[in-house]
């Protein structure tokens, strides 16, 4: 067993009990934060595979950002403690069957008789000028120019959305409408009405009925 | 000539039936005389057309004549056609029932003067005539029919004449059952013969006879009759409930819930007949046929007997004689079944005039008391109305066969003619001809001293109007008393005993059951034969019938009472009328009830409705319930079902099962 | 040395263990947003497992779309769960049931 296969099942080992535990903890702060293992372990695996950039993109990225906003927003709405709820119990078996049946398939699949080292050799090393982050650049800005536009205005468009939908809700925004204070008019405040008194009541009729 | 004929018939045939359309149609329209002054000189003149054809055909013997007036249905070699059959037989029919018709006419006049359904019923009565003519002037079974079910409808609109009286509805529809049963044996023989023969026509029914002599017909798994028995008892079934025999005559008594008239002319000269009729017709089948012969002589005679039996223990004049009716008819099967087909078509003539006669003289008792059918609440009505007793009388003489009478005759040459007949089941059929000798006068006279002797039962209310009936219903009463006299004697040397015979070759028989020729070897002429009836005991049963009841009902009633009380289970029994009609009551109406609800409740409203129905609506409901829970609206089981899919899917794919 | 297969297996039990916070879990959105991390980044790897094996680029560029995309859901769905806790002040999957039939 050489260095690099221990390094392969131990992070994969973790990044399979973290993710486990991502499902299974009750606590959604603890839940964020061993997504965050799982990615950490990932971009090792990632690391292996010689995809260096991505790799860092991914601790970046992900952990560096999308998890951060994760926690903050789950701080944020104060959602700590979960209980479980009625009908997990009822319905676990027969998920987790489900689970399984679906992962043994994709076992069966990718077992090694069809994706051994046999069927699929280790390609050669690149040598020691090969940059992957450059390849990657290559490919990027000439051949997926437009797609790598595209993706820049989809987050522009992530961005917006996400804004409006937080903000977007000004009922329960309380300011003050200074132009309506100013156009505002005596009559619209104030309605004078003339009427005449009311009649004597006949003090012995209709008092007791 | 032929086609002059055929016109005749024809119009024979088609005045009764415009008679029938302008009363019914436009009778409220014309009014009440001009309503009955069209229909009877309608029938008036189809009846002189009838006795011109009756003279051509049958006293100057020209050639009958076989005619397609019209070619209905034509498909290949098969064709239906109306066509008519102008011969001896026939022309015979034709003559009696336009006769007898228009007597009836005439007597409704008066006997319906204040009924509002007046119209209506010249219009029912044409109309019968129209349907009963065809009936006998057919060439083919398929307007045979058409007529058979023309007098059935015309018989179920009479008996429920009155249809605000509940017995009357109830009979109608009895007798429209009772029919129909009869009808699905007559049908089956007419499909019977267009599956063996390719024809209806009768003529090429009778000719090719022997063709299907050797023929078997497979009616259930392991019973396979020879055809022509088949046929013919099925064609017997139809004539049974047409003509009222054992066990098929329950519909005749209450078809006594219609206006006598109708009683007179469709449920006893005419119509009832239809059966004697066709099975004479038929003859050139029947006579082929042993076993039907026997079932035909062996059912008429318990007819004859037992119904005969009834008709002493009834007490409505009306039922008495619609009771003889049913015993007169059993006399005519039994002749068929003794192939002596010319004297039940000759007992048929007589018994039509006859007992037209006095149903008619009874409808006229009914009228002067005011529609009393009851016997008990009459006697010593004979010296208020004289004529109508004197014909009453010459009606119940010519029915007790008392010489010379035309009764006497048909009925005696019956009587002969059992005797000599060696068909099996001739022995017991000659026992209840003799006894119905002695049963017959026993109820006629009877009513006949009920009615006209003895004290007066009257209800003094219609004491007060009591008097002699108008003379358009005493007119029809002499016109009917004449040949109830004189038509025996007339008639039974050409119809019987002369060579050819007055019928001629319309009739078949074979020479191994020819009983009227080994008959005709005794008879010396009309006269010689009601001398020579003192020597018979017939005639001695019948006079003692007569003295029995004169002793019962007038002289010594008490002992009628003690026998009365002394066999009161024989008493039960007859005027439960052997149960027949409990027993049909019971078994059959009510188990056909049961039936029908438990086919109501079980696949009517368990299965149609139940199941089908509200089950189609409630699985849907059942349904939606379902799969409502499907549409919980949680993420989770929407990505489960999602998965679960994939799951099967993906194990298809990689699995293959 | 390491095989493809495992890599591939490596990322399918991700994969699976991400289905089933989607499916099992009756808790709160939050960590439903997580499995949908966790099943990306078994896609990824897959990407990127293979992009080394068959010794193409364009695998990796994928992924690093996958990761824009990723991370524009990521903020959409966040802001979403905001709005959803301020509308009805809960974030359990066992309230959030308006789309029942």
């Amino acid at each position: 067993m050489t260095a690099l296969q221990i390094i392969f099942y131990i992070l994969s080992s973790f990044a399979v009990f973290s993710a486990l535990m991502v499902v299974a903890s009750s606590n959604p702060v603890r839940g964020a934060l061993f997504l965050v293992l799982t990615f950490f372990c990932m971009a090792g695996i990632w690391l292996l595979l010689h995809a260096e950039f991505l790799a860092l993109i991914l601790m970046l990225v992900y952990v560096g950002a999308v998890m951060t906003l994760f926690l903050f927003v789950v701080m944020m709405l104060s959602v700590s403690r979960l209980s479980l709820k009625e009908g997990f119990v009822r319905f676990l078996p027969i998920n987790v069957l489900i689970v399984l049946l679906i992962v043994g398939l994709a076992i069966m699949v990718l077992s090694p008789e069809r994706f051994g080292l046999l069927q699929m050799p280790i390609p050669m090393d690149k040598g020691v000028d090969y940059s992957n982050t450059m390849s990657l650049g290559m490919q990027l800005y000439t051949e997926y120019a437009y797609p790598f536009e595209i993706a820049a205005v989809l987050l522009l468009t992530a961005i917006i959305a996400a804004i409006t939908l937080t903000h977007g809700d000004r009922k329960k925004h309380k300011s003050q409408k200074i132009s309506a204070q100013i156009a505002v008019r005596a009559k619209d405040r104030v309605r004078l009405v003339k009427m005449n008194s009311e009649p004597k009541l006949k003090p012995n009729n209709s008092a007791g009925q | 000539m032929e086609n002059n004929l055929l016109s005749i018939a024809l119009i024979i045939i088609a005045l009764p039936l415009t008679g029938a359309i302008i009363a019914g149609l436009f009778g409220k329209l014309i009014g009440r005389s001009a309503t009955h002054t069209v229909t009877i000189s309608l029938v008036g003149i189809s009846f002189l057309l009838a006795c011109y054809l009756f003279k051509l055909i049958v006293l100057d013997g020209q050639p009958a004549v076989d005619g397609i007036v019209y070619q209905w249905i034509q498909s290949g070699s098969f064709s239906l056609n109306i066509g008519l059959l102008v011969d001896r037989l026939s022309a015979t029919l034709v003559f009696v029932v336009t006769f007898v018709s228009l007597m009836v006419h005439i007597y409704t006049i008066g006997y319906m003067a204040d009924d509002p359904g007046y119209q209506r019923f010249f219009s029912y009565v044409s109309l019968f005539t129209f349907a009963m003519l065809t009936l006998v002037l057919a060439n083919n079974f398929l307007l045979l029919f058409f007529g058979w079910e023309g007098v059935g409808l015309v018989s179920y609109l009479l008996i429920g004449f009155w249809f605000k009286r509940e017995a009357a509805v109830f009979g109608s529809l009895k007798a429209f059952l009772v029919n129909r049963i009869g009808d699905i044996g007559f049908v089956l023989a007419i499909a019977a013969i267009l599956m063996l023969f390719g024809q209806l026509d009768y003529a090429h029914v009778f000719n090719n006879v022997n063709s299907i002599l050797d023929k078997t017909i497979h009616v259930f798994p392991g019973v396979t009759p020879p055809a022509i028995t088949v046929i013919c008892v099925l064609l017997f079934i139809g004539a049974m409930a047409k003509s009222a025999q054992v066990p098929l005559h329950v519909w005749l008594p209450e078809s006594m819930e219609g206006p006598t008239p109708i009683s007179a002319l469709i449920h006893a000269a005419t119509m009832v007949t239809a059966g004697i009729y066709m099975v004479a017709r038929m003859s050139p089948l029947f006579e082929y046929s042993e076993v039907t012969l026997s079932l035909v002589i062996a059912i008429g005679a318990t007819t004859c007997f037992f119904m005969g039996l009834l008709a002493v223990f009834h007490h409505d004049i009306k039922r008495v004689i619609a009771y003889s009716t049913l015993s007169q008819l059993g006399y005519m099967t039994v002749a068929l079944g003794a192939s002596a087909y010319d004297a039940a078509i000759f007992h048929l003539l007589t018994h039509a005039f006859f007992k037209a006669l006095l149903f008619l003289a009874a409808g006229s008792v009914i009228i002067a008391l005011h529609h009393e059918q009851d016997m008990r609440k009459m006697g010593g009505l004979a010296s208020y109305m004289p004529i109508t007793y004197l014909t009453f009388g010459i009606g119940a003489l010519a029915l007790a066969a008392i010489p010379p009478f035309a009764g006497f005759y048909s009925k005696d040459a019956i009587i002969e003619a059992v005797k000599l007949s060696s068909i099996p089941g001739a022995g017991y059929a000659y026992f209840c001809v003799v006894a119905g000798a002695f049963i017959t006068p026993l109820y006629i006279f009877r009513a006949f001293f009920l009615t006209f002797h003895g004290e007066e039962h009257l209800d003094p209310e219609a004491k007060k109007h009591l008097q002699e009936s108008p003379w358009v219903v005493l007119i029809p009463l002499i016109a009917l008393a004449v040949p109830s006299i004189i038509a025996g004697g007339i008639l039974i040397g050409p119809m019987l005993f002369s060579d050819p015979k007055l019928l001629g070759d319309s009739i078949f028989v074979l020479p191994q059951h020819d009983v009227l020729t080994k008959l005709a070897v005794d008879y010396q002429g009309a006269t010689a034969m009601a001398v020579h009836a003192s020597h018979t005991w017939t005639f001695w049963l019948a006079i003692s019938g007569i003295v029995a009841a004169w002793m019962f009902n007038m002289r010594f009633t008490d002992f009628a009472e003690k026998l009365k009380q002394r066999f009161s289970w024989v008493y039960k029994i007859m005027v439960s009328k052997y149960g027949f009609d409990d027993f049909n009551q019971i078994v059959f109406v009510r188990g056909t009830r049961r039936i029908g609800s438990f086919f109501y409740k079980v696949s009517d409203l368990m299965m149609i409705d139940g199941i089908f129905v509200n089950g189609s609506g409630r699985l849907i409901v059942w349904f939606s319930q379902v799969s409502k829970r499907v549409q919980s609206g949680y993420l989770y089981q929407y990505a489960l079902v999602m998965i679960a899919g994939l799951l099967f899917f993906l194990g298809w794919l990689l699995l293959g099962f | 040395m390491i095989s493809l297969s495992q890599y591939l297996i490596v990322a399918a039990l991700l994969f699976g263990i991400g289905m089933a916070g989607i499916i099992i879990n009756r808790k709160n959105i939050i960590i439903l947003l997580m499995s949908i991390e966790l099943i990306l980044l078994a896609v990824n790897t897959n990407f990127i497992a293979f992009s080394y094996f068959l010794d193409n680029v364009v695998g990796q560029i994928f992924v690093f779309f996958i990761l824009t995309v990723a991370a524009a859901e990521a903020a959409i769905g966040l802001a979403i769960m905001v709005v959803l806790f301020r509308k009805r002040g809960t974030l359990e999957v066992q309230d959030l049931d308006l789309l029942k039939g």
